[in-house]
């Protein structure tokens, strides 16, 4: 007679217990191995991609860096020339300044902004639920649609931004072809896309402080304003730096922004005047071909992203009275 | 009697002065009807600029209403011979949609692990995982594209969905909300009960995450819908995404203003769609501090 799984009959029912029937033997070995391994096998997709596609590149590229690596000819390994050769490079540096100044212009009025909109935000109103959508609608549009509908509303002779300061003086503004006007029509897109972002995250923070430290404070006399210097902002500290690392990270990347609003050119401008270090670094790896060059610039970015976040938290922590 | 509150209606206030603190005064009104003009106009003008023809854009003053050459400008975009629009449309919605599949599964899975399953090396794998979400995603580009050139992947579309499959970004959203919507007893008795670790995933964890799910879900077809950079390394002209596609209805010598506005406003409508549909869930997941990054 052929055996059923899970049939309960048989010896082991009427006889004295003795070691477990093979089956059984199976499945609790089944279970221990179940129990064992199965948490590597569900964390293992992410670790095999991003041993693929993350941790091997990465690798490479200081390999890659290390050589006189072009398209064609032999790769020669060079050491640190390559990067010895980007600290001296005027438009690397160029761009470096580009980047961090976009990064300011574009940056510090966004958190400001994102906060006055979040205590705006704060308030008991109708339709909140509609005005938060209305807050946030610029994120879901892609960089590409931003960049060209922007570069369009800034454009010299037709752009409705100089059509509108026509009202105020004569001059038309070519927007790109200065550095600082440049920088400015750059840093407003980034800002219309994120403010209304980082002002949701700060309004999240703004609801788990407690409201009785505002009513005490209003009972005692204190102005709205004076709440908000001195509840509002301290106990918005951490999500403050929060979004500012997170700021950095994303503007010391800025990328999609000026190439669009030059039309695609790599080179930032005539006079790289909005070539950030990423758009030089994709010149040279997608215009030069010289991958080892560009992989020496990828390496300097990640080196500025990190001295960058340092240099902002160590600050705000400062700035913030930082006791803790 | 009077404890019961119906959700959604602004409680009565409380009188005097304190309950007024919470109340919007005028200059918070027009502080937000700014914003959302300023945050609506760009969007609306994309519109208006596709429905009507390229003159337009010399015009002053320059025209706020809709005209009707949508239909014109729309044959014009779809027959544009460079752009490719179409084959961008199709490519983009089948990369997002396998991203979107794929990392809600994935992700789901390895947050339950993490946040809910015992084993050796836990701790260092997730202290791996929050290092590497700190690395910047361009300094991989040109080495990604060095491995996609090396393994013939440039120019297909495999090229932008499979290094994306699952990020650790999902993996650590999933985990916090394991670790905080699924109860260690509801798995125990699930276990007692003699489920195996799949079948509790699948039966007991799974139908909890749901709306952590919809929101990291539609972020993720969110960015990889407006990717850019990436496909424009790897992919080629003639078989672009729809964001690389908007980049070549760019000519050289000549823009045209309408045929670009047209093709970013469709490229944008999906999205628009998806935000007025879900944006309540949007809204509150970036709130409840799970989507920061």
């Amino acid at each position: 007679m052929t055996i059923s799984i899970g049939s309960r009959t048989g010896p082991r029912a009427a006889g004295p217990p003795g070691p477990p029937a093979p089956r059984r033997r199976a499945r609790t070995v089944l279970a221990r191995w179940d129990v064992k391994f199965s948490p590597y096998l569900f964390v293992s997709p992410y670790y095999l991609l991003f041993f693929l596609f993350g941790l091997f590149p990465m690798g490479y590229t200081v390999w890659v860096a290390m050589h006189d690596w072009e398209l064609l000819g032999a790769h020669e390994f060079i050491g640190f020339e390559n990067f010895r050769l980007v600290l001296a490079d005027p438009q690397f540096w160029n761009s470096v300044r580009n980047t961090l100044a976009m990064f300011v212009i574009a940056t510090v009025p966004q958190l400001l902004l994102a906060l006055v909109l979040a205590n705006a935000l704060n308030q008991r109103m109708r339709a909140r639920t509609l005005v938060r959508m209305g807050v946030l609608v610029p994120m879901i549009t892609s960089i590409a649609a931003v960049a060209i509908v922007f570069s369009q509303l800034f454009s010299r002779d037709f752009g409705l931004v100089n059509w509108v300061l026509g009202w105020f003086g004569p001059e038309h503004l070519d927007w790109a072809a200065r550095r600082w006007t440049s920088w400015l029509a750059i840093s407003v897109m980034v800002d219309w896309r994120w403010t209304g972002y980082n002002a949701l995250i700060y309004l999240a923070a703004m609801q788990s402080i407690p409201r009785d430290l505002y009513e005490a404070a209003a009972i005692d006399g204190a102005s709205r304003a004076r709440q908000f210097w001195t509840i509002t902002l301290p106990m918005l500290r951490p999500t403050i730096i929060f979004t500012a690392i997170v700021s950095t990270i994303g503007g010391f990347q800025l990328f999609t922004e000026p190439l669009l609003f030059g039309n695609g050119d790599m080179a930032g401008g005539s006079l790289r005047q909005f070539q950030t270090v990423t758009m030089y670094m994709f010149e040279n790896a997608f215009r030069r071909f010289d991958y080892g060059y560009a992989s020496a610039v990828s390496w300097m970015l990640f080196m500025l992203i990190l001295a960058g976040s340092l240099l902002n938290f160590a600050w705000l922590r400062r700035v913030g009275g930082g006791a803790k | 009697m009077m404890i019961v509150r119906t959700p959604g209606r602004p409680r009565r206030r409380r009188g005097g002065s304190v309950a007024a603190l919470w109340d919007a005064g005028p200059l918070t009104r027009v502080t937000l009807l700014a914003t959302i003009v300023l945050s609506l106009f760009p969007i609306y003008w994309m519109f208006v600029v596709a429905t009507r023809t390229n003159d337009v854009v010399g015009a002053t003053p320059p025209p706020l209403t809709p005209g009707g050459e949508l239909g014109r400008n729309l044959s014009r975009l779809f027959g544009n011979e460079q752009a490719h629009f179409t084959l961008g449309l199709v490519n983009s919605a089948i990369a997002a949609s396998t991203v979107t599949v794929s990392t809600l599964l994935f992700a789901s899975l390895a947050g339950f692990a993490f946040a809910k399953l015992r084993f050796r090396g836990r701790g260092a794998l997730l202290l791996v995982m929050l290092a590497t979400m700190m690395v910047p995603v361009q300094m991989g580009i040109i080495p990604l594209y060095m491995l996609m050139a090396e393994i013939g992947w440039t120019g297909k579309l495999q090229a932008v969905i499979v290094p994306f499959l699952v990020t650790g970004f999902g993996v650590f959203m999933m985990r916090q909300y394991t670790m905080q919507a699924v109860p260690d007893e509801l798995i125990e008795s699930a276990r007692i009960d003699g489920c195996s670790t799949f079948r509790i995933y699948w039966s007991v964890v799974l139908p909890v995450l749901r709306p952590a799910m919809a929101v990291l879900g539609l972020f993720t077809f969110m960015q990889t819908w407006n990717e850019f950079i990436w496909p424009l390394a790897v992919l080629n002209p003639d078989n672009p995404t729809v964001q690389y596609s908007l980049n070549l209805l760019n000519g050289a010598y000549y823009t045209d203003y309408s045929l670009m506005f047209t093709g970013t406003a469709v490229a944008t409508l999906p999205l628009l769609a998806v935000f007025v549909l879900f944006g309540r869930q949007i809204i509150s997941g970036i709130m409840d501090g799970a989507l920061k990054a």
